[in-house]
């Protein structure tokens, strides 16, 4: 038993069938608990005061966008190297998620930064190349809304997929090194890491894990309405060819 | 390739826009900057290697639209995919020819652009020189981005969205190695930096792109 049996789409629905309404329902549990245990029973920060519980979003989001841009463009090599269209239809799937996830990092940031910086937004580094992260998606997702041929569209959006990763990588250095010298002092990115305590390490993990969780699902569900959707489309024009 | 490298040069003078266009829209923008921010030289100074770079990508963006569409139409891509010819090669020679009818001639009217702008004296070799290494890359880039959208009704459109991201690297270096040079620190770790990015995206878009065309044609 291997992953690539599930490259057959039938076989990939009935897994889908089994494990979708288990995996929402602890996407659900981790979420709630964590989201629950972070906002309400975590105590309030000494210098920030509450806005600190946007971690519990903030965070969790931001991994999740760059964690699906990555598992897109191992979906999309996939495709391009063994042509399972159940790869090629999950990395379609997963994009609006991901520019969502993106889109959620910035806002909640942009909230968070409100009160603490003093402004929505500033051109610091990891703020840049987070919209940079964001276009990108928006990009793939309109190639894949243009081109009507499906084939053509899988292989373009991956050969994208590929070649913006490439960019997308170098753009968040290159960010870096453009921040440097032109606005000293006016980086306040904060290494969250090292500096966050047990109080909230642990319900922050509990809501990192709902939402890789409650992403899961959703491609699950998205993949599984696109390969329905071909199926869809293959029998219909069977249908047509049979009439005429 | 030599020859399909003229015959686009040839096309592109010929069918008159290509050639010009894209030089008299880089004065364009330089000059309308100015007028949107005002006639204050020191805040022109500050932002003129921005302005011209910004420019500079502005006005590459301009011609790539036609680049694979035209001959994708017309059927002579085809007739370039099975001549011995690789298609990398031939993306390649476009890539060339779009350099020279914009890259170029922009990096050479750029002293201009930078008087215009006020730049300071320290700072022309470097808008030159950062323009003619960085150039290709934004050729590069845009080919690869009209291979995705060749054939597509609204691909022009969608070709800068595709494009704007993948020029960031080069947009900030390009513009940063002008700037240090102004300042008076060393720049040269931003110029190679962009250096850099201009041999990565012709190690990388020639293969993308032909890919991109050969499943296109298919």
């Amino acid at each position: 038993m291997s992953i690539w049996e599930f490259a057959n789409p039938t076989r990939f629905v009935r897994l889908v069938d089994k494990c979708l309404a288990p995996t929402a329902v602890l996407s659900a549990m981790l979420l709630a608990v964590g989201l629950v245990w972070g906002l309400f029973l975590t105590p309030d920060d000494y210098v920030q005061g509450s806005a600190v519980k946007i971690i519990f979003v903030h965070v969790p989001s931001a991994l999740m966008a760059i964690n699906i841009w990555i598992m897109m463009l191992v979906a999309s090599m996939v495709w391009l190297v063994r042509r399972h269209r159940v790869s090629v239809l999950a990395a379609k799937s997963a994009a609006p998620v991901g520019a969502v996830m993106a889109l959620a990092a910035l806002l909640s940031g942009g909230i968070w930064g409100q009160p603490m910086w003093g402004t929505w937004w500033a051109w610091d580094p990891r703020l840049t190349s987070f919209l940079l992260l964001f276009l990108c998606y928006l990009g793939y997702m309109a190639l894949w809304h243009e081109i009507e041929d499906k084939e053509r569209a899988a292989d373009l959006t991956s050969i994208l997929c590929m070649v913006g990763s490439v960019f997308a990588f170098l753009s968040r250095y290159a960010v870096n090194f453009w921040q440097q010298g032109l606005h000293q002092g006016a980086s306040l990115s904060l290494d969250r890491e090292s500096n966050v305590h047990n109080a909230y390490y642990i319900p922050l993990l509990v809501c990192m894990a709902g939402f890789a969780f409650l992403f899961i699902a959703l491609v699950l569900l998205r993949t599984r309405t696109e390969i329905r959707e071909q199926h869809a489309a293959v029998l219909a024009a069977r249908l047509n060819s049979d009439v005429s | 390739m030599t020859a399909l490298l003229i015959r686009d040069l040839k096309l592109a003078v010929r069918s008159g826009g290509g050639f010009g266009f894209a030089l008299a829209f880089f004065i364009a923008v330089a000059l309308i900057v100015p007028l949107g921010v005002g006639p204050d030289t020191e805040t022109i100074r500050e932002i003129a290697s921005g302005i011209v770079w910004v420019a500079a990508f502005l006005s590459s963006l301009l011609s790539l639209d036609r680049m694979f569409s035209i001959d994708f139409e017309d059927g002579s891509l085809e007739a370039l995919a099975v001549s011995p010819l690789p298609l990398e090669l031939v993306v390649v020679a476009k890539i060339g020819a779009h350099w020279l009818t914009t890259g170029l001639p922009i990096a050479a009217t750029a002293p201009l652009a930078g008087l215009l702008l006020n730049l300071p004296a320290d700072g022309y070799i470097w808008v030159v020189a950062s323009l003619l290494v960085g150039t290709p890359a934004m050729s590069a880039l845009g080919a690869f981005g009209a291979s995705l959208t060749a054939g597509m009704k609204r691909g022009g459109l969608l070709l800068s969205i595709l494009v704007v991201p993948l020029c960031v690297p080069t947009l900030i270096f390009g513009a940063k190695s002008i700037a240090l040079s102004i300042a008076g620190l060393p720049n040269l770790t931003a110029f190679l930096l962009l250096a850099a990015t201009t041999l990565l995206s012709f190690a990388l878009v020639p293969f993308a792109a032909a890919r991109a065309l050969a499943d296109g044609l298919r």
